[in-house]
């Protein structure tokens, strides 16, 4: 995606009030695959003896990350909506780190996106957490 | 035969409050996204104000996606830590050391209807409860109990608990 659709998509998320109070920031974006970060907060946090972030705060990023996969797969309309997700947590996220997820629209058909997604948080090469959804797409002229 | 006095409903209403309170105290992020939980004997229910920054689609609006898996997500969890203090509680404990929180392994979200920019609530039904494993489901409506707006499937590894007084 050209700078100009990027910088507009960025706007889109961070204009999101949610998005915004999670402090999340969109990267990258364009031709059905997103990457979108948040940044470490003690409010998000989940475990007070561990410091380490609530699950609900990473499935809000991997939730958002998706969903802008979809609306920048070329195939896609300009709204979309969650159908379903469903969220693998694989470990605890490194209390400290920001937390970076990457989203793919691997298909889309005329009624669906479907994606996979994954957040990681560079302590190691094993994600935080994976998740597959699918969302419901409005579908553009084609 | 003498049989012991019941204790005041006032007493056993403070102790249970006082132990769902502390439980949900000690999440940053519960009061960060004012979660509120509300206890009819054992039952809970959880509460989600509308708040604009809940938002996620500011064109229809809606609820963010996110938020909603989110608060179900924290219903089954304090559901679930709930459900192993409540004996305690009921044995007449002061809950001193509360028990870790489970760990969610995953979680499957179904969205069944648009969120509205208004409060949410949500039970969860822990559906098995094992030592290791215990599986839940739980929903959250809005206006209409009948119409849910989002359901969802969890699975969580059960903390070890177990003290040497056990």
């Amino acid at each position: 995606m050209s700078a100009d659709r990027t910088e507009i998509a960025r706007q889109f998320i961070a204009g999101l009030p949610h998005c915004d109070a999670l402090g999340m920031v969109l990267t990258t974006i364009g031709e059905g695959e997103a990457e979108i970060y948040m940044p470490y907060s003690e409010k998000l946090v989940g475990d007070p003896e561990s410091g380490v972030i609530h699950g609900g705060a990473v499935s809000a990023l991997m939730d958002t990350c998706a969903g802008a996969a979809v609306m920048s797969h070329p195939k896609a309309g300009p709204a979309t909506a969650t159908l379903d997700l469903r969220i693998d947590y694989m470990r605890a996220a490194k209390p400290g780190a920001t937390i970076t997820a990457h989203a793919i629209c691997y298909h889309m058909t005329r009624a669906v996106g479907f994606v996979r997604v994954s957040a990681t948080d560079g302590a190691s090469d094993v994600p935080v957490a994976a998740a597959t959804g699918a969302f419901a797409v409005e579908r553009g002229k084609s | 035969m003498s049989r012991t006095k019941p204790e005041p409903i006032q007493v056993v209403k403070e102790r249970r409050d006082a132990a769902l309170s502390a439980l949900v105290a000690r999440v940053p992020y519960i009061s960060f996204m004012g979660f509120e939980f509300e206890r009819r004997g054992d039952e809970l229910t959880a509460v989600m104000p509308y708040r604009p920054d809940l938002i996620g689609n500011t064109s229809l609006p809606a609820l963010h996606g996110g938020a909603l898996a989110a608060f179900l997500e924290v219903t089954a969890l304090i559901t679930l830590s709930w459900s192993m203090v409540w004996p305690k509680i009921e044995a007449g404990e002061t809950v001193d050391v509360l028990p870790k929180f489970p760990k969610t392994i995953d979680l499957t979200v179904d969205y069944l209807r648009s969120g509205l920019p208004r409060d949410a609530y949500a039970r969860a039904e822990i559906t098995r409860a094992g030592r290791r494993y215990a599986s839940v489901q739980v929903e959250a409506w809005q206006d209409n109990r009948a119409r849910p707006t989002v359901h969802a499937t969890g699975h969580f590894l059960m903390p070890d608990n177990r003290t040497s007084n056990d």
